[in-house]
């Protein structure tokens, strides 16, 4: 099975392993990943802005190559999933954004939206399936008590997003039962890490980041994963009281899979 | 077409509704030069009685044949218009409406535009008019009985106001006894008597009443006929206990080993037995089986409450029955449930026992619910030091995952709630999350104003967030818009106050009764303000939620308001037809049946008729159609079904549209 794959500017600076580990993953899956050729930064903030598209254009590129390679669309970073899928709807439902940037960008095909943008933790769900990825681990997670930490991107506005249920999700913690480990639930799960704030308010996002791995603690997580460069960054590097491994969740994939 | 006829135009201002877009004496004006108009004039009110004797006065200054009224939508006043022209010796068949206000001035904005279209829409009218032929109008027979569909407080009420009346009624109730969700409440605002002590007498008084008929654990399976003779099926459930034996002794209850079906009186947060009266002042007072919970219908042992029972009651073979009957006029009264939580997992309902909603809650306050009234967690049956209300719980929301709408008694039911719990609980502290407290009603506001000042009950306006657990306690995370800050409260009970919606039920019932549903499954009214407990449907009527959210007051009285409607109409013994009906030209027909298999009404049958001849046979036999008027509703079905032109339908010929359509591509 083939995809094209986008892994984006963190992935190759400050997120190295999110990227490693997924492609290692990948391969002993089964799976090929093809970086999309000249792929361009998602802008990394899904732009609220109605009338322009110049902040657009570069998701709208990734999106059009991937149509014309043919292949679906995986990404791995939840910021550049969130920006690429939004505008990708965009592309669908906005007729304004849609003739802007077709005109803008002249294509020989204009484009209203038809690669289909999945995350990776979707591609382990849907086209591998949790059940066979069970049966392809060769180094199960035993005894691990491993919380899932989502964030906002992947889940909100769930309506666009259409990730998971919004409040509670769960494919985090059917991917963690698949390689073996015991997910532990707790309800900040799904709360916010505190994001950019943290270079304007660093106390906020410390907060924000302490309840978090606080919640996660007292139900008896051991450790915490995540899809999310800037997750890790503010619950590993800038929480202040609690101090919790944080990994990426391929990381623990090619653990299981035995290619880490 | 004939030449005689002499037409009068009359253009209605409404007020400022088709005036303030549509120049009014301009289309009066265009149509004055129409051929057949005698007379065209506009005036401020055609309805009034002003614009009426307008009417009569031309009909008789100008000797009108025929009359077309440019005005609102004929759904509105047509009887009105057509009255008027009847008491002036004009056949009210004669009279034609062009809907120049839904379908024009109020849908458009270029005074211009709205203009011309209002001239094409009276010249299409009038084009109609000009093959109108008078119509007689026949009558039928009302059957003198009425059907209500649901046992809740609004159905027994209808029942019992028509049975006041003399009329026999039958009730139809889905679940195994009356009584509804009323049934289920332990106080009632803003009095706070209790619900049961004026419930359970209406209960007896229907059980008992000579009039009343109940079909309890019974539901419905068809509907047919129309006004004064529908003809309804009812299928009476197994119970699979014999009702006439029964003594509702509740022995076979007490023996039964099967425990473990969820309690629906008790919102599930008990368990009941296979056999089981769903609460103690039920009626009748006569026990179900569940046959899905039931040892002897799943392995075919155990037969433990037959073996108990002296009266000999219990019968396992025991079928569903079907009952046909005819009625005059059907009440529906389907009643409401709270919807499902799923969509609203940020209040954790689904993960945390101790989140409940308020229905449930009510079942936990009351004294004869799963906790005999004590108030005690769900989770460890504790009991609570803090409860947090959360109103608008679905309701109100635009984000696709509740109700549009407000539910209209979550405001009353919560202060009822917060105010019980102080006064028998002083020691819980109560907070109430609000988006707005809505209590407009008699001696409402003032029951509100009691919960905040005199039991101290903390109302935060704004909405909670999240609900966690953290160890036994509930975070309760809200934001306090007054004060503009996050609060976070550590509960021990969230009350959740779920979004009401129509029993799901109601749309199989409106689609049997062509009744029409709007788009969020409550039925539709005739007329908003006018004409508000009947269906469009004739001979159908609403009482209760399933038209709209209220409370108890207001549905007792809605109830009454359609019994009332119910009652007018079986007073009367005939009913005037709808002349408007098919009939079938026996020439053209080629009796092929096509007609008879689209008519929902049955109204068409099949006759060999013997027609005469050219040539040597002299005559032949030929099967023709016939429809019969009385069962006809006049829908058209056939006549577009017909391949060989034969239907058609008086009052809206093939020949008239077909002149509609060109009036308007003139």
């Amino acid at each position: 099975m083939k995809f094209s794959y986008y892994p984006g500017c963190t992935l190759k600076t400050k997120a190295k392993d999110l990227d490693a580990y997924g492609r290692r993953a990948a391969e002993a899956l089964g799976i090929t990943l093809e970086e999309l050729p000249e792929w361009q930064c998602c802008g990394a903030v899904y732009p609220m802005a109605k009338d322009e598209i110049a902040t657009k254009l570069s998701s709208v590129r990734a999106l059009v190559s991937a149509r014309d390679l043919g292949n679906d669309l995986v990404t791995l970073c939840s910021a550049c999933h969130h920006v690429i899928k939004r505008v990708n709807g965009d592309m669908q439902n906005d007729e304004n954004i849609r003739t802007k940037a077709n005109n803008y960008l002249q294509l020989e095909t204009p484009y209203a939206g038809e690669t289909k943008v999945i995350h990776y933790l979707e591609m382990l769900r849907d086209v591998v399936g949790f059940d066979e990825l069970k049966k392809k681990v060769v180094n199960p997670l035993k005894g691990r008590k491993i919380g899932a930490y989502y964030g906002c991107m992947l889940l909100r506005p769930s309506k666009e997003m259409q990730f998971d249920n919004p409040e509670n999700p769960t494919i985090i913690e059917d991917f963690i039962k698949a390689i073996g480990a015991t997910p532990v639930l707790y309800p900040f799960r799904n709360e916010c890490c505190g994001g950019y704030v943290t270079l304007s308010k660093k106390e906020l996002a410390q907060k924000k980041a302490d309840v978090i791995l606080e919640s996660a603690m007292e139900q008896g997580a051991e450790e915490l994963i995540t899809a999310c460069p800037l997750c890790m960054y503010n619950l590993d590097a800038n929480s202040t009281a609690h101090k919790l491994p944080v990994h990426y969740f391929t990381e623990l994939l090619a653990e299981a899979l035995g290619v880490k | 077409m004939s030449s005689l006829h002499k037409i009068g135009v009359f253009v209605c201002w409404c007020g400022s509704n088709i005036a303030a877009t549509v120049d009014v004496a301009a289309v009066a004006e265009a149509m004055r030069a129409e051929p057949n108009v005698v007379y065209a004039t506009d005036y401020q009110y055609m309805c009034s009685e002003g614009g009426q004797s307008r009417i009569r006065e031309a009909i008789k200054e100008y000797g009108l044949t025929g009359v077309v009224i440019c005005s609102c939508s004929p759904r509105m006043h047509e009887a009105t218009f057509r009255k008027a022209a009847q008491s002036a010796g004009l056949n009210p068949y004669m009279v034609e409406i062009a809907n120049i206000r839904e379908h024009c001035s109020w849908i458009h904005k270029d005074r211009m535009d709205a203009t011309a279209k209002a001239i094409v829409l009276a010249r299409t009218a009038l084009a109609k008019l000009n093959l109108n032929q008078p119509l007689t109008a026949g009558e039928s027979n009302v059957v003198k009985r009425a059907l209500v569909i649901g046992g809740g407080i609004a159905g027994i009420q209808s029942a019992l106001d028509i049975a006041e009346a003399g009329y026999e009624v039958d009730i139809v109730e889905k679940t195994p006894t009356i009584g509804g969700r009323m049934a289920q409440l332990d106080k009632t605002f803003p009095t706070l008597d209790c619900a049961a002590c004026i419930l359970t007498p209406k209960m007896v008084d229907a059980a008992q009443n000579e009039k009343i008929t109940l079909y309890t654990y019974s539901e419905m399976e068809s509907v047919s006929g129309f006004v004064g003779n529908f003809t309804a099926k009812i299928r009476k459930k197994a119970r699979h206990v014999n009702e006439d034996l029964c003594t509702g002794c509740g022995l076979c209850q007490e023996k039964c080993p099967s425990r473990k079906a969820k309690n629906e009186f008790n919102m599930g947060l008990n368990t009941r037995t296979a056999i089981y009266i769903p609460f103690a002042q039920a009626i009748p007072n006569v026990p179900v089986i569940d046959t899905e919970q039931c040892i002897h219908f799943k392995t075919g042992k155990c037969g433990l409450c037959q073996m108990n029972c002296s009266a000999k009651a219990i019968d396992f073979e025991q079928q569903d029955e079907i009952i046909e009957r005819q009625y005059g006029a059907i009440v529906v009264a389907t009643g409401f449930r709270p919807i499902s939580l799923e969509r609203f997992d940020e209040f954790g309902y689904s993960q945390n026992p101790d989140v409940v909603t308020s229905l449930e809650f009510e079942r936990i306050m009351n004294a004869a619910g799963p906790t005999k009234g004590q108030l005690v967690r769900p989770s460890d049956g504790k009991h609570p030091h803090c409860i947090v209300f959360v109103q608008c719980v679905g309701s109100r929301d635009t984000s696709g995952c509740g109700k549009p709408y407000c539910s209209k008694i979550c405001c009353m039911y919560t202060a009822k709630h917060a105010m019980l719990v102080r006064e028998k609980y002083p020691d819980v502290e109560v907070h109430v999350f609000y988006i707005d407290v809505r209590t407009p009603g008699k001696n409402f506001d003032e029951f509100y104003r009691r919960a905040v000042e005199q039991y101290d009950v903390d109302y935060i306006k704004g909405m909670v967030g999240k609900v966690s657990s953290h160890g036994d306690k509930l975070q309760v995370q809200g934001s306090d818009l007054i004060a503009d800050k996050q609060i976070i409260i550590d509960a021990d009970m969230v009350v959740l106050a779920a979004a009401i919606e129509p029993d799901p039920e109601v749309r199989k019932i409106a689609t049997m009764l062509t009744a029409s549903i709007d788009t969020n499954n409550f039925l539709t009214e005739a007329h908003p303000k006018l004409r508000p407990v009947e269906s469009p449907t004739a001979g159908v009527f609403l009482s209760g939620v399933c038209q709209g959210p209220k409370d108890i007051p207001e549905t007792v009285a809605q109830a009454s308001a359609a019994a009332a409607k119910v009652i007018g109409l079986l007073a009367k013994d005939k009913l005037k037809r709808n002349p408007c009906v098919a009939h079938s030209d026996e020439m053209l027909c080629n009796g092929c049946s096509a007609c008879e298999k689209v008519c929902p009404y049955g109204a068409i049958s099949y006759m060999d008729k013997e027609f005469r001849v050219p040539g040597p046979k002299r005559t032949e036999i030929r099967r023709i159609a016939v429809v019969n008027e009385a069962v006809c509703q006049g829908c058209g079905a056939c006549t577009v079904t017909c391949p060989s032109g034969a239907m058609d339908l008086k009052g809206f010929s093939t020949k008239q549209i077909m002149a509609e359509v060109d009036a308007i591509c003139r």
